[in-house]
């Protein structure tokens, strides 16, 4: 699109809590402070602990679930069992242990879920980077793909497209399927950046020098885009968990082991909802929207990695307030979260004045 | 001039790839299309002249090359014919015609809710900084991060069965004691309002924090820049401080408009399938389940189209607002 779209400035990845400041090397930085370019946000780490714990159930879920999924606590009861001390979340309609397939569902939906987040961040890397960098037609060719794609109702069409895999287990394919309608927003983001960095000095002597061009993409230009690669791979595998739960809660894809979506779509055909079996629906539900948080909250330290000025004003001191022009002088180490904020307010002055 | 030219052209080129995509979709699947078409019909004997004029009717001839089945199929678009609803039995424009305003509402009442309220809310969160208002950023990226579908269901068990707030299932109120006519009276009305709440409260409520972040984000960043400076040293009252660094930062938002109206637009229709509301979200889900391709590839073909037509209109509004988008190439 012609419209620019929101790119941080470039230097602003190389620029991460302790090189903010151009004055840090005069200033005494805390030893621990320096290196790490992660912000210890409380949002951060409660996400990146959450992510954690899910991984961890993805792996080790199946295996510590009490029963196998497919297991019944009676074939002739076709009434669900609520929350009991025997069933921790009670059993469904067929009497299957819910909470043994809680714990075995994930493994599929986030097992996809990432294989489409790689896959997309891949094909993004492939059309963004190399629109970005070489220009002229073939970026326009490339753009022309990617906002097609960006336009294109992805989930329709994975409605329409998965219809026929229905009943295919092969995560890897329903991840590619799923990446197929994901990779245009991150091309797009990364075609913005590249172009941005293209210009940079350091980018033009590694030409002067002669280096190939395969070379400058994969050792110059690329590391310098990794905040925002991180921030789109996150973006999508969001998407993908959506994506594939949807589908399989609509009944789209029907896995033959049952996943945190064909739960929710067991519940829903059973009208679990106006029967109250809340422990049916809640639980697969509160996975869904639990790894959905993680992920978002890790992305929000991603986001101020990229752009430290977005960090909010979390001084861990009270009293303290940002306002436009005064710009609040903390003397301690804490001082620095906002030296980004201190620097360009520093800088508009000295604009101001000059 | 040649800004606008340019996207025009762009957007021939995707809507022309969107019909050409249409095309090929049910012809790549594994499978007879004709098969599926046919293994839907009712009857059960059909005789070779009848299945001759069905395969004529759906453009499905093998005899014919692929050429002449696109161009064939190219025709009947242009003519406004998307085929014949295998499940349904009626024009697929029939049904889209139908309901296809149940679906522009929702998505267009959302849309506008969730803008206007984002953009204020991230003006206000932008120029704070701190306080009790960061506090709401967790709060909106629940609403964003979680599936539309596990929202709508959240919506549907609280305010609709659990607290009786709003009907939530339908698009107006249906069943014996309903003594409504369709159109633009009153009690149709009021009726249509009230069942849209929850399908567009789900679609406002997901899509909001993506306007707050947004301009959050933008706001911080104008509000470093030399003019808004001057501004506040001119001893400008604040709320014309922050109006002029919101006038700036509003422009990628527009932009960003684009990205996220495809998102949006699935959102809603995975939204329309949970409160059966009578879209052409629901309709597709149904074409889905009884695998109706025509049916399938009209909805498909219009909800493209339609993301086009706003993304056209995002653009032009962009252009309009921004001198530097006119001066571009």
């Amino acid at each position: 699109m012609a419209a620019p779209t929101v790119a941080p400035p470039p230097e602003a990845p190389r620029s991460g809590t302790g090189a903010g400041a151009g004055d840090t090397a005069a200033t005494p930085v805390p030893r621990a402070r320096r290196g790490s370019r992660i912000p210890r946000s409380p949002k951060v780490v409660v996400g990146a602990g959450m992510l954690a714990l899910f991984a961890l159930l993805a792996v080790f879920g199946p295996m510590i679930a009490p029963h196998a999924p497919d297991w019944q606590a009676s074939t002739t009861s076709s009434v669900p069992l609520p929350p009991s001390s025997s069933h921790w979340l009670g059993t469904d309609q067929q009497q299957h242990d819910i909470f043994s397939q809680v714990l075995a569902g994930g493994r599929d939906t986030l097992l996809i879920a990432f294989v489409a987040g790689i896959i997309a961040t891949c094909l993004s890397v492939l059309v963004g980077v190399t629109a970005g960098y070489l220009g002229g037609w073939v970026d326009e060719v490339l753009s022309i793909l990617s906002n097609i794609f960006l336009a294109l109702p992805g989930l329709l069409i994975l409605l329409v497209v998965m219809h026929p895999l229905k009943n295919t287990d092969n995560p890897l394919l329903i991840g590619a399927v799923i990446a197929l309608t994901a990779w245009a927003w991150g091309a797009r983001v990364l075609r913005a950046q590249t172009m941005a960095l293209r210009n940079q000095d350091y980018v033009e002597s590694a030409r002067v020098i002669g280096e190939r061009k395969a070379r400058i993409i994969l050792v110059e230009v690329l590391p310098n885009l990794l905040p925002i690669l991180a921030s789109s791979f996150i973006f999508t595998v969001i998407y993908g968990i959506g994506t594939y739960v949807s589908l399989s809660w609509l009944g789209v894809i029907n896995p033959s082991s049952p996943t945190w979506g064909t739960m929710l779509n067991s519940a829903q055909s059973s009208s679990a909802i106006i029967n109250s079996y809340w422990w049916w629906y809640a639980p697969p539900a509160l996975c869904v929207a639990l790894v959905g948080i993680a992920l978002a909250l890790l992305n929000f330290g991603i986001d101020e990695i990229i752009n430290p000025r977005l960090r909010s004003a979390r001084t861990h001191r009270k009293g303290v307030r940002y306002t436009l022009g005064l710009t609040p002088v903390l003397r301690d180490s804490t001082a620095l979260e906002g030296s980004a904020v201190n620097d360009s307010a520093v800088k508009a002055v000295k604009g101001a004045a000059a | 001039m040649t800004t606008i030219l340019r996207r025009l052209g762009f957007y021939a080129l995707a809507a022309f790839a969107a019909v050409t995509l249409n095309f090929f979709l049910p012809r790549m699947l594994p499978g007879d299309a004709l098969q599926n078409v046919l293994s839907n019909i009712k009857s059960a004997d059909i005789t070779p002249s009848q299945l001759a004029a069905l395969t004529a009717q759906y453009g499905l001839d093998s005899r014919q090359s692929l050429v002449s089945q696109y161009l064939g199929y190219l025709g009947h678009l242009f003519q406004g014919d998307l085929g014949t609803s295998t499940s349904k039995s009626v024009p697929v424009s029939q049904i889209l015609a139908s309901d296809l305003p149940w679906t522009i509402g929702l998505i267009g009442a959302a849309t506008v809710v969730a803008f206007l309220l984002g953009t204020a809310l991230g003006i206000v969160v932008g120029w704070k900084r701190s306080g009790v208002l960061d506090a709401l950023l967790p709060v909106a990226t629940f609403f964003q991060a979680v599936p539309y579908f596990i929202l709508a269901l959240l919506l549907l068990i609280t305010a609709g069965f659990n607290w009786h707030w709003f009907p939530y299932s339908g698009g107006y109120e249906t069943g014996r004691y309903a003594t409504l006519t369709e159109g633009w009276n009153g009690p149709f009305v009021t009726s249509v309002v009230e069942h849209g709440t929850l399908p567009a409260a789900t679609v406002a409520l997901a899509s909001v924090a993506g306007w707050i972040i947004g301009m959050r984000n933008m706001m911080i960043t104008t509000m470093d820049e030399d003019y808004v400076l001057v501004a506040a040293a001119k001893g400008l009252p604040q709320w014309k401080v922050v109006g002029i660094a919101a006038r700036n930062a509003i422009l990628p938002s527009i932009s960003n408009f684009a990205l996220s109206i495809s998102l949006v637009v699935t959102g809603s229709i995975v939204t329309e399938i949970v409160f059966s509301y009578p879209g052409v979200g629901y309709a597709i889900y149904e074409g889905v389940l009884a695998a109706d391709y025509p049916l399938m590839q009209g909805i498909l073909l219009v909800v493209t189209f339609t993301v086009l037509g706003a993304n056209l209109l995002a653009d032009l509004a962009y252009v309009i607002l921004d001198p530097r988008a006119r001066k571009e190439a």
